[in-house]
């Protein structure tokens, strides 16, 4: 049985745990004092040593995309902190913002440190005022305590960091996208190459990382590169969260080693709702193609579920029981992904828009069978076509779920309607909600 | 880090890439789809257009590409890419739609969805029959559609401005506009709203989108006109929109293409030369075209060139001669109105062969400067030979001596000199006298194509909307005294040292002539700074009139009458003994004689007496005879003797030269019995005994040749006007303010008339001053402008920041402000300003 590393949610059971005071009372600042007196290519060393990979779903190594930075040429370079969580189960950065925002300013401290920047960014989805006040309070902590603005710790080291609230978009948490969106553009994503990199926020080398790989970086400063290495699988090191929701007893935040299985993660949270048994889950949110349980067992590593015919992404765990019909969640996420889609290219544009009728369609009971096979060809072409990855996402859901599931899809077509009582999936009272819930 | 597709490709690094199993050699940074085009492989495509930064948006263009990797092995790439963004390289193998099915496959399925919620309208459609979208689906997509649902609607059509009309459920979205407005004409005056399945192209209207207190922002907002897209250059959008989204007021539901005839030609409305495309139907033009010039024009017009031709064809057309008879004008044949002019000339210019020939004053000719290089010959042949008079000038604007002498020297027969690729090279560029957007048309877009990497610096009053779209440095100037400015940039002066820079070009309007001492001031400082100067007029003839001699001290080719060596190369060349050596009247001074009565009779061509400063209607009314050449029933025509009707431009055939001096040569789109200025004043002149050789084009440009351009020493020596002393500072509590002026693009100009859905889009007429002006005059709201002739100009008033104190702007021809007709004044000129009455 693997054991729960809390590394960044050690404090957040603690009173007032956002306080500057508080996280600086529990080691808090500590790995960025440190961090000030080392060399900055140690710094990006020491982080591409550990192994550490982007939390925020592709899993790019950090420490190597630090690197693709140019030689400082006197201009300005930029960090970006990714805090845009918007994928359908994801909620760990939010989390993290709001239990301990500094965690998050310390490892911004760190980074524009090492990569040479004086101004950075926390692009926030705006929905969340909440976490948006909470960061803003942060901040102004951490100025007032002497770890942002000119000459910090008489290092000479300056830093800004400005919070800015987007104004809700799934596809600014594009990176590109999001640049855009953080200048004041319409957020789409760009045309790559020159990557953000080369030429990012206002067309300057900029780094864009996720707010948990952010948040990483003190405790590898503070407790370095081998205990961070010791934790996890060959090629997917350290810990990370994994956010489980839906028909579980107990769904939450649980912080461990990568390369745990989601059968150990369900057994933590209590397991199943009482008297049910597991159907379908998503490893990394949404945009992964789901599993179900035969796959309990497979290592929550960027190769095994990958393996697996997968993704990690968010890690983000939405787990469904046999009460839940496969067609209507997967009609919701298509939902999800028409409204969200940016509009700029074609396959994903009408794509999404076309799945969207079909999957009402069937779930409707009013679909032929002739539907099913038009959801994989629509699919096709989709994946692989967008302009970015939010057209492979949309199809992810179908794909997979007309591959586990295809007999209940046939179901709703021979029998006219939908066998399932949405009453009996629901977490609440479905039948004395109001309609929006019924949806 | 792979080549950006943007950069500049050196010359001499070729890619090997194999498409389609055939190996070519390209230009390092080609992307894919241009690769496959210069082997003539046709990738399908929308989004892309040569001229417009790669989008990919439309993801047509799939194609399978694979790339050597480190070890020299070929590595496909996982997934089609878009041929669009992706520049070639090295060792590169691509496998389009005719090779490769799984970039077939890809291409069917976008084409697939972007039909689906296109509508089957194509029937109805103005795109229908020269569509892309319809061409490409044709070629490249399923015969019949698998999607059953309801389609995508949108309430149409959106009038973007009273021109352009938007039908959004046609729409692709390929932003091919958006990105035009943006990247080319700087007028990001629409965008992509909402988004997902209702991304739509606007104006940000909040009627449209439901939005609660948005207005627009940024570029959108300095519209002034109020209305939304307003750009001179939005009718581009039409023509590069692969579907029927965009189309325009004028043109929509007029005409199926197949049933067009298209004719290349050249547009009659600036001095660019641009290449158009008339297309007409039974003899009735129905729109008109970019056609694509690379040298010139690139892919794209004016407004005023796409939309501006129904004056041709108004209800005042004339078909039938004219002669007035017994106060009034009637209908005459050919023979008796030639005749009748002939006859009134020949009293003019004392060939009757009686007593009274002894007081006859002679002939003034004002051929216009719309005319081309033929015509112009024509006028300027017909003063001299038939006539016997230098009194012949097409500058029917603000003109002078110095100006004259300008052109003589520096600009006749002087063939191609600066040229619209070196004006976007240059590296620094200076306007005096000139606006690139409203004087210039398509000479903007070339600058700003280098905006960013080219200075820019303007002798003006104040920063207009071109130049600022350019980044331009304002050398502030009041009006009449930019000569002292030129002469200013010496030394240590940022734009004089900017300017020294290999390649600069110092760029020269027409309304340099009404500021003495400029164009001297200019040629010195092109002099010192060792650039080319540039000179730029307005109108379509004013070039080719030079080169024609149609200026009262010039001769074919550059030379100067009051040379006799010049004058008797050109007599002997027409078969004359001599040629009138008297000095020629420029266009006012024959105005102002025959107001006076010191000139018996007037030549009138294609001159419009609202642009003048001075009285035509009342020269015509005291001269004894005038003779009116032409298209329409205008006051000048109505006030004539003889009205001779010539063809419009569409209907004649002949050449303009260009302000870089390039002959631009149009053949006759319509068909018809009008004839043109040049075969008509042969007629006349062949009735006065004279065979003046201007019958046809071929036998002008033929004699033109056979000219060619003057000596050295037979040309005009360079103007030598003194700089005149700075200005003394007025401006006090009486109101009198300098005057400054220019034509915008889109205005009451005779060749825009009947166009209501052009003038729409033009901009507002308001009155611009300083803000410290503003406030020592207490000028606020509509303002009056008086000066010492005729009307007064009531126009709002906008406070312009960085603007010359003590200097009033009024454009020149827009609605209410005819600064010529109402005030009878020029720029540099004093005009009284009153605020509004309380």
């Amino acid at each position: 049985m693997t054991d729960l590393t809390p590394v960044l949610s050690a404090t957040w059971g603690l009173d007032r745990s956002w306080n500057f005071d508080t996280y600086a009372a529990h080691g808090g600042y500590e790995a960025a004092t440190k961090a000030l007196t080392m060399d900055k290519a140690d710094i990006i060393q020491a982080v591409k040593d550990s192994g550490l990979r982007g939390r925020g779903g592709a899993g790019f190594p950090t420490g190597m995309k630090w690197g693709f930075l140019p030689e400082p040429d006197g201009g300005p370079r930029y960090l970006v902190v990714n805090a845009d969580e918007s994928e359908p189960g994801a909620c760990k950065d939010v989390p993290t913002m709001m239990a301990s925002p500094h965690t998050v300013i310390e490892g911004m401290i760190i980074t524009a440190f090492a990569i040479g920047c004086d101004h950075a960014f926390i692009y926030v989805r705006g929905e969340v005022v909440h976490v948006y006040r909470r960061l803003m309070k942060a901040v102004a902590e951490a100025r007032d305590n002497g770890w942002l603005g000119k000459d910090i710790k008489g290092t000479g080291f300056n830093l800004e960091i400005t919070v800015h609230a987007g104004a809700g978009a799934y596809i600014c948490g594009e990176e590109t996208a999001l640049l855009d969106s953080l200048e004041g553009r319409r957020g789409q994503p760009r045309l790559k190459p020159p990557f953000p990199a080369v030429a990012g926020l206002y067309a300057r080398p900029t780094v864009v990382n996720n707010v948990e790989s952010i948040a990483s970086v003190p405790p590898i400063i503070a407790k370095g590169v081998d205990w961070f290495a010791s934790m996890g699988t060959e090629k997917s090191k350290g810990m990370g969260f994994f956010s489980l929701s839906g028909h579980v007893k107990r769904p939450g935040q649980y912080e461990a080693p990568l390369g745990i299985t989601a059968r150990e993660l369900i057994e933590m949270a209590g397991g199943m709702r009482e008297g049910h048994e597991l159907k379908f889950w998503t490893p990394g949110g949404s945009s992964t193609p789901i599993f179900t349980d035969e796959h309990l067992d497979t290592p929550l590593d960027y190769e095994s579920v990958g393996a697996a015919g997968s993704m990690l992404g968010t890690r983000s765990l939405q787990i469904f029981d046999e009460t839940t019909c496969v067609v209507r969640a997967v009609e919701r996420w298509t939902h999800f992904y028409k409204h969200e889609s940016c509009g700029k290219c074609t396959p994903c544009r009408e794509g999404t828009y076309w799945l969207e009728l079909i999957m009402r369609r069937l779930e409707a009971g009013q679909g032929t069978m002739a539907d099913i096979q038009q959801l994989l060809d629509t699919c096709d072409s989709i994946a692989g076509r967008a302009f970015c990855a939010l057209g492979d996402a949309a199809t992810a859901p179908i794909i997979s779920s007309v591959e586990y599931f295809r007999e209940e899809y046939v179901r709703h077509v021979t029998e006219g309607g939908c066998p399932f009582d949405r009453a009996a999936a629901a977490l609440f009272d479905y039948d004395s909600a109001p309609e929006e819930a019924h949806a | 880090m792979s080549t950006s597709a943007d950069q500049t490709p050196a010359t001499t690094d070729l890619v090997t890439v194999t498409i389609d199993g055939i190996e070519t050699h390209v230009e390092q940074g080609t992307l894919i789809i241009r690769a496959a085009e210069q082997i003539g492989i046709e990738i399908p495509r929308f989004c892309d257009h040569p001229l417009l930064k790669p989008a990919g948006a439309c993801r047509q263009c799939l194609v399978d590409v694979a790339s050597p990797g480190p070890d020299g092995n070929l590595r496909a790439f996982p997934k089609p890419q878009a041929s669009c963004t992706m520049p070639v390289t090295e060792g590169m193998v691509v496998n389009t739609q005719n090779t490769s099915e799984e970039a077939e496959r890809a291409q069917k399925g976008v084409m697939e969805l972007l039909l689906i919620n296109h509508p089957l309208d194509c029937p109805v459609c103005d795109k229908g029959g020269e569509c892309p979208l319809q061409n490409q689906a044709m070629s490249h997509g399923r015969g019949e559609s698998r999607f059953v649902d309801v389609k995508r609607v949108f309430e149409k059509p959106l009038a973007l401005s009273s021109e352009i009309l938007l039908d959004r459920e046609r729409c692709i979205l390929c932003q091919r506009c958006t990105r035009f407005s943006q990247e080319i004409a700087g007028d990001a005056f629409i965008d992509l709203q909402n988004r997902g399945a209702m991304q739509q192209i606007g104006t940000f209207n909040e009627d449209v989108l439901g939005f609660d207190g948005y207005g627009p922002v940024g570029a959108a907002a300095e519209d002034e006109t109020g209305n939304a897209f307003s750009s001179y250059y939005s009718g581009n959008t039409i023509q590069i929109c692969p579907v029927g989204a965009l189309t325009s007021a004028s043109y929509r539901f007029r005409s199926r293409p197949f049933d067009l005839v298209s004719s290349p030609g050249i547009s009659e409305h600036d001095s660019s030369g641009s290449a158009i495309r008339t297309d007409h139907r039974r003899g009735k033009i129905l729109r008109r075209l970019a056609d694509n010039d690379p040298v010139v024009n690139e892919e794209w017009v004016t407004d005023k060139d796409r939309f501006a031709f129904a004056w041709q064809n108004l209800a005042d057309r004339i078909t039938q001669p004219l002669v007035r008879k017994d106060g009034e004008l009637v209908e005459a044949s050919w023979p008796e109105a030639l005749a009748a002019a002939a006859a009134g000339l020949t009293a003019a210019i004392g060939k009757t062969g009686t007593p009274a020939d002894k007081k006859a004053k002679g002939v003034g000719v004002l051929p216009g400067g719309r005319v081309t290089l033929e015509d112009a010959y024509a006028y300027a042949k017909f003063a001299r030979l038939v006539l016997d008079t230098n009194d012949v000038d097409a500058r029917t604007r603000w003109s002078s001596d110095e100006e004259q002498a300008f052109l003589g020297a520096s600009v006749a027969g002087t063939g191609l000199g600066v040229t619209f690729a070196e004006l976007e090279k240059a590296p620094t560029v200076l306007l005096v006298g000139f606006e690139p957007e409203d004087e210039g048309g398509v000479v903007f877009l070339r600058l700003k194509k280098s905006a960013g990497r080219q200075k820019v610096f303007t002798v003006a009053s104040h920063l207009s909307r071109g130049p600022e779209k350019l980044g331009a440095t304002l050398l502030p100037a009041v009006p009449g005294h930019e000569a002292s400015v030129v002469a200013s940039l010496k030394g240590a002066k940022a734009a004089y040292k900017d300017l020294r820079a290999p390649g600069s070009i110092i760029v020269v309007g027409e309304r340099a002539a009404a500021s003495p001492g400029t164009l001297t001031a200019v040629e010195a400082l092109a002099k010192r700074a060792k650039a080319r100067v540039a000179w730029i007029p307005r109108r379509a003839g004013e070039r080719g009139a030079v080169e024609a001699g149609a200026l009262p001290g010039l001769l074919p080719g550059g030379r100067d009458a009051a040379v006799t060596a010049a004058r008797n190369a050109v007599a002997k060349a027409w078969g004359a003994s001599s040629l009138p050596n008297t000095k020629g009247r420029d266009a006012d001074a024959i105005i102002a004689a025959a107001s006076a009565k010191a000139l018996d009779a007037l030549v009138i061509g294609g001159v419009d007496d609202s642009d003048l400063t001075e009285d035509l209607l009342k020269a015509i009314t005291n001269a004894k005879f005038t003779v009116s050449l032409e298209v329409r029933r205008t006051a000048v025509a109505d006030a004539a003797d003889v009205v001779l009707p010539v063809a419009p431009p569409s209907e004649k055939s002949g050449t303009f030269v260009n302000w870089e001096g390039r002959l631009r040569a149009f053949g006759t789109a319509i068909h018809t019995d009008a004839m043109s200025d040049h075969r008509v004043l042969d007629l006349l002149a062949r009735q006065l005994g004279t065979d003046l050789g201007t019958a046809t084009v071929d036998a002008i440009n033929a004699e033109l040749a056979s000219l060619g351009a003057a000596a050295t020493s037979h040309r005009p020596k360079a103007p030598a006007e003194p700089t005149p002393a700075a200005p003394k500072k007025s401006g006090g509590t009486d109101g009198e303010l300098v005057l400054a002026t220019w034509h915008q693009l889109v205005d009451e100009g005779a060749l825009q008339d009947g166009e209501p859905y052009l003038a729409g889009t033009g901009r507002m007429a308001v009155a611009r001053v300083s803000p410290a002006t503003a406030e020592a005059l207490g000028l606020h709201g509509v303002i009056t402008v008086t000066a010492k002739r005729r009307g007064a100009i009531d126009v709002p008033v906008a406070v312009t920041e960085g603007m010359v104190d003590n200097v009033v702007w009024l454009p020149t021809k827009s609605p209410g402000s005819w600064v010529a007709q109402q005030l009878g004044v020029q720029p540099g000129d004093t005009v009284v300003v009153k605020g509004a009455a309380s």
